[in-house]
């Protein structure tokens, strides 16, 4: 068993989370005896990352920073297998959700899942939720610095906040430490970049106010570079004014965007600068030590420099043409020479994208054994990550992978598909989501079509919460309800990417299921008839327009 | 149903009872000589009355009795205790018993507030000068 390289929990940490799991036992005992009315068990249950879904409750669980030893991989198969019917479902949140769980069995999967060092405090409710990171955080070649120190010291801090947990709504906070932003730090809360100032100093720039749902906003910045030892006084600050100023009459208008889309950035800068000032030299500025001791904890594995062309990669690149293909769309530069960066697709084509069965779930957990450190990461965009991987061992790891049925060459093509759970499982849910993701991946399942049309990404959300992020897919599918039947509004040109950020343009009335691949043929058959050299679909879509993909899917009216 | 359980202060202690809308940092001289603060809760996922505690406390160095009202119930227990209160009118069943419990409920605590808990990074640093649990 390898050390870990992340943060390991101490003695603190583990007595809190146990005494948590402690806590909710006597809350479910006491809803069930019927001393907690539902409604005031729901705020309780819900920041244990329990949800009462269409079928039965659903349990989310907190993977911080996305980051995940092999060993707790293996403990979330075992819950997986016991506690619900043998899968899970890995989220945009870099959570997993298991959808099958019985109430009185909750506490006893989050007491095995402490065993791990893991949790599912505030995956759910009117708190901070579970920070999130750059999924090739700690490895990636353009890394400033690895911004999963950053979250765990959010995370802590945002644990069971006093003050904070009661918030007039959920409250997203993502960190990246690279120029190349892979946490979506413009559509949160609190989007955080470490950058280096011209003085050669690494702090944040403080997003605020961004985030999709029904009131798709892009944040604002209100701080171009903070201090790292002060990042907890200027989030205590922000949340204090959203706590104070942000609206509860109204669910949709409660997230700090529509705050600061109310008063100005300017405003709101004005009032977090003000608390800020009055608390950035108390308790919460961070004490080197703590800062070098949580560190330390994420010391990248000791890697030396290996092979960078290794003669059985090339002769199996040459021979097998879809070893090539994944070597060119699911394999990324690792900051070591001759390591690379192994994104496992959890998209094979017509699948539930996201989803893994406690047995696929145990075998990543071998592969990471084998060749990543015993580490694995989970991405935004509902893909495992093997971040430590020799480029000697690629051979090795895909063939493993093939048998998961994980070895997919789809990354950041047409048929890696983001979607929601949809009406299959969630209450909210207008319409299905999963099935047109399906639909989707069978269509275009060659990869060779695939690799030619290039990089596009599709995300489809069930309803307007955009759990699916389909405000900034390149092309956008969001389920709605007409009359009883559902319907599907697509847009183009949504980005994510730092400093192109931006949200997608409906193209014209919602369809019916059965015409969303149809359309999604259309669009692209648009882009290949229109691209330029070297031109992605969504730069496409930005220099000719919405014009001529509208034409395609609507005809010329 | 809303029965305090506590026995009334008498009526010669200067209160002070505040909305949760109320910017407890305009109060300016209302506040002088109060000796009971009275913050509502209207409802219990309402959590602006807990940022006004840590203010009245932690910057405003208010040092009476605080009191938590309205829709007040076991669960907000160590929130509560944590943001400075001292005093609940609670009419949930099983109240008075869950305070005696609330302060021992979680050993460890990560953020500094005025309650004088030391938290886990004071005590990885080994200071352990400020008030333990």
């Amino acid at each position: 068993m390898p050390d870990t390289h992340f943060y390991r929990y101490d003695d603190y940490d583990r007595a809190l989370v146990g005494e948590r799991v402690e806590q909710f036992r006597d809350q479910v005992r006491r809803r069930i005896a019927g001393e907690l009315t539902e409604e005031q068990f729901k705020p309780l249950r819900l920041t244990n990352g329990l949800y009462l879904q269409l079928h039965a409750y659903m349990l989310r669980i907190a993977i911080p920073y996305g980051t995940l030893s092999s060993r707790q991989l293996r403990k979330l198969a075992e819950i997986a297998r016991r506690y619900d019917r043998g899968y899970g479902h890995f989220t945009t949140r870099q959570n997993l959700q298991l959808h099958w769980i019985r109430l009185e069995d909750a506490p006893d999967a989050l007491a095995m899942l402490a065993e791990v060092d893991m949790h599912a405090m505030q995956t759910s409710g009117n708190v901070v939720r579970n920070v999130t990171a750059d999924h090739f955080a700690g490895a990636a070649a353009d890394e400033i610095e690895d911004p999963r120190i950053w979250c765990e010291i959010v995370r802590q801090w945002s644990t069971l906040h006093p003050e904070f947990s009661f918030l007039p709504r959920k409250f997203k906070i993502a960190i990246t430490g690279s120029p190349n932003d892979r946490a979506a730090v413009r559509v949160h809360d609190v989007g955080l970049r470490l950058w280096k100032n011209p003085q050669g100093e690494v702090g944040f720039e403080v997003i605020v106010g961004g985030g999709l749902g029904r009131t798709p906003m892009i944040g604002k910045t209100l701080r171009e570079f903070l201090p790292r030892d002060e990042l907890l006084a200027y989030l205590e600050a922000t949340l204090r004014v959203y706590n104070r100023y942000g609206r509860r009459d109204n669910l949709f208008k409660a997230r700090i965007k529509i705050l600061v889309h109310e008063i100005g950035a300017e405003k709101m800068r004005e009032e977090v600068e003000a608390e800020y000032a009055a608390t950035r030299h108390g308790a919460l500025k961070l004490a080197s030590e703590t800062i070098e001791a949580i560190t330390r904890q994420f010391a990248p594995p000791p890697l030396r420099p290996r092979r960078t062309r290794v003669p059985e990669v090339e002769a199996l690149k040459l021979e097998n043409r879809a070893f090539a293909l994944w070597l060119k769309s699911n394999v990324a530069p690792h900051r070591v020479p001759g390591h690379a960066i192994v994104t496992a697709s959890l998209k094979p084509a017509g699948a539930p994208p996201g989803d893994a069965s406690a047995a696929q779930m145990e075998g990543m957990a071998d592969i990471a054994e084998a060749w990543s450190q015993g580490e694995l990461r989970v991405s935004h965009e509902q893909n495992l990550v093997f971040p430590h991987v020799a480029i000697e061992s690629l051979p090795a790891v895909w063939r493993a992978l093939e048998r998961l049925g994980f070895a997919e060459a789809n990354i950041g093509k047409i048929t890696d598909i983001i979607a929601c759970p949809g009406l299959d499982y969630c209450g909210l849910a207008n319409a299905r989501s999963i099935p047109v993701a399906q639909s989707i991946s069978t269509h275009f399942a060659s990869l060779t079509r695939q690799h030619d049309i290039g990089d596009l990404k599709i995300k489809i959300s069930g309803c307007i919460n955009a759990c699916g992020h389909h405000h900034v897919g390149h092309i956008g599918i969001l389920g709605v309800d007409k009359n009883g039947v559902e319907l599907y509004q697509i847009s183009i040109g949504g980005d994510v990417d730092f400093g192109r950020t931006a949200l997608g343009t409906i193209l014209g009335p919602a369809v019916e299921a059965d015409r969303v691949v149809e359309a999604v043929d259309a669009l692209v058959a648009t882009y290949l008839g229109a691209r330029a050299e070297g031109e992605r679909f969504v730069d496409t879509c930005r220099r000719i327009g919405a014009q001529p993909f509208k034409e395609s899917v609507y005809g010329n009216s | 149903m809303e029965i305090p359980e506590e026995v009334p202060l008498p009526p010669e202690v200067p209160t002070l009872v505040l909305a949760n809308t109320e910017d407890v940092l305009k109060l300016g001289e209302r506040l002088d000589g109060v000796r009971l603060i009275i913050l509502d809760f209207p409802k219990f996922t309402d959590g602006r009355a807990y940022t006004q505690a840590r203010l009245l406390r932690e910057r405003l160095g208010y040092t009476g009795e605080l009191r938590a009202s309205g829709a007040v119930l076991i669960d907000q227990l160590p929130f509560l205790l944590r943001c400075g209160f001292d005093s609940f009118a609670s009419a949930q069943k099983g109240f008075g018993e869950a305070l005696a419990k609330a302060r021992t409920l979680f050993s460890v605590v990560y953020q500094p507030t005025g309650d004088g808990r030391a938290t886990a990074n004071d005590l990885r640093l080994g200071r352990r000068n400020a008030v333990a649990a």
